[in-house]
C-alpha cells in the first residue's frame, strides 16, 4: 500500500507530466486561456490516462512482451511482439479517446461545445502516449500500480494546467512586452512554476 | 489540366518557400506552436538534439509524402486514424533503425522517439498540407517544417550544453584556464526549467525582430 501511495505522489509531483516531462505541451498551451475549459480538458485526460494506462499494461505484459504470449503454450514462450507496441498502444488511445468523447458528448453538450476541437486532440496528446511509454519503461509489476500511476500523472497534468489557465487569466491585465505577449511569457512562467515544482525532489514515501 | 499546365520546375521559387519559411516566419515551434514536448526534454545534450531533429524530419518528411499520395482515397472520417498508422509504422522503422546503429543515443532518447508518434508537428503538417497538397510540395513541407524544428532543438540544445557542462558533442570547449579562474558550470541549464525559459527568449527575440508575429491581444 505504502509503495502504491509513493507512486501516486511522485507521479503528480516529482515526476510532473508537464513540468519534469514536458509532455502535452501542445494541448497545455492551446487551451489554458480560462480555467473553465482547462478543468474539463484536464478531467478528460486524468479520465483517459487512468482508462489507458491499465489497458496499455495488459496488452504489453498478456501480449507483446517477449515472452508474455507463453499463456497460449509452449510454442509460444520465444514470441517477441514488442517492436508492435507503438502502433498498438496509439491504436487502443484512439479508441478510447473516442469513446470518452461519445461519452460526454451524450452527458454534458456544454462541456462539448467548450472543448470544440481539442477533445479528438487527445488522441495525439504526447501525455497520454507518454503515460503508456512511461509505465513500458518503468516496467511496474501490477496492475493496481499502473492505474495508480495512470491516474496519478493525470492529475500532475490536471494540477498543472489549472495553475497556468488561473495565472493566465490575471497577467492578462498586465503590461507585458509586446514580443513576449501570449506565447512568450507563458513559457517563462512555465519554467519558474517548474523551478518551484522542483523542490518536491527527493521527498519519498 | 495537366496537359495545359506548364510543368513546374522541383526547385521553383514556390517550393523553395516551402523549405525556408519554417526556418524563421513560420517555425513549427515558436510560431505555429507544434511540436514542442519532445523539442524540450531531449536538449540537455547537443547530441540526442541532433539525432532527435533527424529522425523527426524523417518522419514528418515520409508521412507527408505517403498521405499526400493517399489524400484522394482516405475516407474524411477515419483519417485520424489512417494518419497514425502511418506515422506509427515511420516511427517503428526509425526506432529499430536508431536502435540498430546508435544504441546509445536510443538510451538516451529513451521514450521521445515514441512520441514523435504524437509530436504535433506530424499531426499538424499531415492535416494542415498534405491532406490538400501534392505529393512533392508535402515532401518538401515536411522537409523544411523537420529542419525548423531541428533549429529550434540545436540552438537551445548548444546554449544548454555549452553552459551547463562546459561541451559540445562531449567535447571540452571552455578552457581548463577559466576553471582555474573561477568560472563554474551552471547546473541550472542542465534542469528542465532551464529549456522552458531559453525557449520563451527565443521567442522574444524572434517576434521583437518580426513585428507581425506580435500577438494583438
Amino acid at each position: 500500500m505504502e509503495h502504491l501511495i509513493n507512486i501516486f505522489v511522485r507521479s503528480i509531483f516529482i515526476d510532473n507530466m508537464i513540468f519534469a516531462y514536458f509532455l502535452g505541451m501542445c494541448s497545455y498551451l492551446a487551451v489554458s486561456k480560462t480555467v473553465k475549459t482547462s478543468m474539463g480538458l484536464g478531467i478528460a485526460v486524468i479520465f483517459v490516462l487512468g482508462v489507458t494506462v491499465p489497458v496499455n499494461y495488459l496488452i504489453d505484459n498478456y501480449l507483446l512482451q517477449k515472452g508474455a504470449l507463453s499463456w497460449l503454450g509452449p510454442e509460444f514462450a520465444n514470441v517477441d511482439l514488442s517492436f508492435l507496441s507503438f502502433i498498438m498502444f496509439i491504436a487502443v488511445i484512439a479508441a478510447i479517446v473516442q469513446l470518452v468523447e461519445m461519452v460526454v458528448e451524450k452527458f454534458s453538450s456544454s462541456l462539448y461545445n467548450s472543448l470544440g476541437i481539442f477533445l479528438p486532440l487527445i488522441a495525439v496528446n504526447c501525455a497520454i502516449m507518454g503515460g503508456a511509454l512511461f509505465m513500458q519503461e518503468r516496467a511496474y509489476e501490477t496492475v493496481a500500480e499502473a492505474t495508480v500511476f495512470g491516474v496519478g500523472s493525470g492529475i500532475g497534468w490536471w494540477l498543472a494546467i489549472i495553475l497556468i489557465a488561473a495565472i493566465r487569466e490575471k497577467i492578462r491585465y498586465s503590461n507585458v512586452p509586446a514580443p513576449m505577449r501570449g506565447l512568450g511569457i507563458t513559457f517563462i512562467i512555465t519554467g519558474l512554476m517548474a523551478i518551484a515544482f522542483m523542490s518536491f525532489m527527493g521527498i519519498s514515501l | 489540366m495537366k496537359d495545359t499546365k506548364i510543368k513546374e520546375p522541383l526547385f521553383s521559387a514556390k517550393n523553395r518557400k516551402l523549405l525556408t519559411a519554417p526556418l524563421n516566419k513560420d517555425n513549427p515551434i515558436t510560431v505555429q506552436v507544434l511540436g514542442i514536448c519532445s523539442a524540450l526534454a531531449v536538449t540537455a545534450k547537443l547530441e540526442p538534439a541532433i539525432v532527435m531533429a533527424v529522425s523527426v524530419t524523417v518522419v514528418v518528411a515520409f508521412s507527408n509524402l505517403v498521405v499526400s499520395l493517399l489524400r484522394n482515397t482516405i475516407p474524411p472520417r477515419i483519417r485520424i486514424i489512417v494518419q497514425l498508422v502511418v506515422i506509427a509504422a515511420l516511427v517503428i522503422v526509425v526506432d529499430q533503425i536508431l536502435k540498430a546503429y546508435v544504441y546509445n543515443v536510443s538510451k538516451q532518447l529513451s521514450v521521445f522517439v515514441g512520441l514523435i508518434i504524437t509530436n504535433c508537428i506530424v499531426m499538424g503538417r499531415l492535416e494542415a498540407f498534405a491532406m490538400s497538397h501534392k505529393p512533392w510540395e508535402s515532401f518538401l513541407d515536411g522537409i523544411g517544417n523537420g529542419l525548423g524544428y531541428g533549429l529550434i532543438l540545436v540552438v537551445v540544445a548548444v546554449f544548454r550544453e555549452l553552459f551547463g557542462s562546459g561541451t559540445l558533442f562531449g567535447y571540452h570547449i571552455i578552457p581548463q584556464s577559466f576553471y582555474d579562474a573561477g568560472y563554474a558550470n551552471n547546473g541550472f541549464f542542465i534542469l528542465p526549467p532551464m529549456a522552458l525559459i531559453l525557449v520563451g527568449l527565443i521567442i522574444w527575440f524572434q517576434r521583437s525582430k518580426n513585428a507581425d508575429l506580435v500577438d494583438k491581444s
